[in-house]
């Protein structure tokens, strides 16, 4: 095996050229080149990271503005009702005052038309009854002879007109 | 094995080569080799990988896609074996599992058809034992500063009766100190073993054929077909070997970050 038979001779130059290399690695490679390159991931993480966040904080803002446009306009909306069962409130207690004044009118007119037609009524059975007395009195006149006041013909025809 | 009959040595990739005498250093010579050649073409397919990743724009292209697939996944398992005190091991862990990642696989690139050498860094334990010791030694020098000798408790878990406490302690510590060699031994034994046996089926191929059309429609086909199916499950233990270093090093870091 070289690699073991030749140790011996080789391994100073084997060991020089491995510091000389690896140390232009270390030094040039891994010191110079690494953390740049790492830098450069690191802001690019750091960007999107950035920009995530922006756009997790431009959302919930939409949400809010959307909230509270939605909390408005259930507000107005409410407002907007309030006004309308206030208004039609309004409108059914004059249709109401209205009504009952209407009614009272009414009532009053037909308690007068009422008693219009009572007094009439009563008028025309107090001319019946003088009227029917009066031909009862020439009625009981002329049959038999006899004469009835006028009072007591009255006092029969109403009596009789009682009794239909 | 393959010496004796002087053909095909499926150790031979194996082989470091001098291409420039280089310098000495301590009495060690410090050659200019295939392996070092290996190492800069990983570092550079790295560099130019991660230029892709450089980009840095809001809304990223494919190339920068990729890069940022990578970072962002030793990121996650930094995150989530150590906490967020992790991301400052990223940009090692990173270094560590991209270097293997890339040595690894540029170890498997089919260079051999364009008369070049392929050979995977990896699959030496010098290599991999340094990357170990790399990562043990920021364990313990993290441990000890964090937490200085109470860096021991590690080593006894919570609720051990007390009787027990030296036996396990002595365990633990065992464990403990073998982290670096297993470290090492994982990834230079998977990635030898791995190279070997497609080698070996490779030394199939061309003998079996060599040897007659008979043969190579006998034992050389079924060979190739084996050989294409390792193939992909050697990409595949390529980029788990890679992901395994990376993960149990950042989770022995999260011990000594995090003691239990």
């Amino acid at each position: 095996m070289p690699q073991i038979d030749q140790i011996a001779a080789t391994y100073g130059s084997q060991i020089f050229w491995l510091l000389l290399t690896f140390g232009f690695t270390f030094l040039v490679i891994g010191l110079g080149m690494f953390p740049k390159i790492q830098g450069t991931v690191d802001a690019r993480d750091k960007r999107i990271a950035d920009d995530l966040e922006a756009a997790r904080t431009a959302n919930s803002k939409a949400d809010e503005l959307e909230e509270s446009y939605r909390v408005k306009m259930e507000k107005d909306r409410s407002e907007a009702q309030a006004v309308v069962e206030a208004s039609k409130a309004k409108a059914n207690a004059a249709a109401e005052k209205r009504k009952t004044k209407a009614n009272a009118d009414i009532a009053a007119k037909l308690a007068a038309a009422e008693s219009d037609i009572k007094a009439r009524s009563d008028e025309a059975l107090k001319e019946i009854e003088s009227v029917s007395a009066e031909v009862a009195q020439d009625m009981v006149a002329k049959i038999s002879g006899a004469k009835v006041t006028k009072a007591a013909a009255l006092k029969e025809t109403k009596a009789a007109l009682k009794h239909g | 094995m393959a010496t004796e009959e002087g053909k095909i040595d499926p150790m031979y990739q194996f082989e470091v080569q001098t291409i420039l005498e280089g310098f000495s250093l301590g009495g060690q010579q410090i050659a200019f080799t295939n392996s070092a050649v290996w190492m800069l073409v990983a570092v550079a397919g790295l560099w130019v990988f991660m230029l892709g990743g450089m980009k840095r724009e809001l809304v990223p292209g494919r190339w920068q896609m990729m890069v940022e697939g990578f970072t962002g996944f030793i990121d996650n398992m930094m995150e989530a074996n150590i906490g967020p005190a992790g991301r400052k091991y990223a940009p090692y862990v990173f270094s560590l599992f991209m270097f293997i990642l890339f040595s690894n696989v540029f170890g498997l690139l089919p260079v051999g058809v364009l008369g070049l050498h392929p050979f995977t860094v990896t699959s030496h334990l010098t290599v991999t034992g340094v990357l170990a010791i790399m990562s043990f030694s920021i364990v313990l020098i993290v441990g000890f500063a964090k937490h200085k000798l109470h860096f021991f408790s590690l080593f006894i878990p919570h609720g051990t009766p007390l009787p027990m406490i030296p036996f396990i302690f002595i365990v633990e510590l065992l464990s403990f100190l073998v982290r670096p060699f297993s470290l090492a031994l994982r990834l230079f034994v998977a990635m030898t073993a791995g190279h070997i046996l497609l080698k070996v089926l490779a030394g199939f191929v061309i003998n079996s054929t060599n040897a007659g059309a008979g043969y190579g429609v006998l034992v050389g086909i079924p060979s190739f077909a084996l050989m294409i199916g390792i193939s992909a499950l050697e990409l595949l233990v390529a980029v788990v070997q890679a992901y395994v270093f990376a993960l149990l090093t950042s989770l022995y870091i999260n011990d000594a970050e995090n003691l239990h």
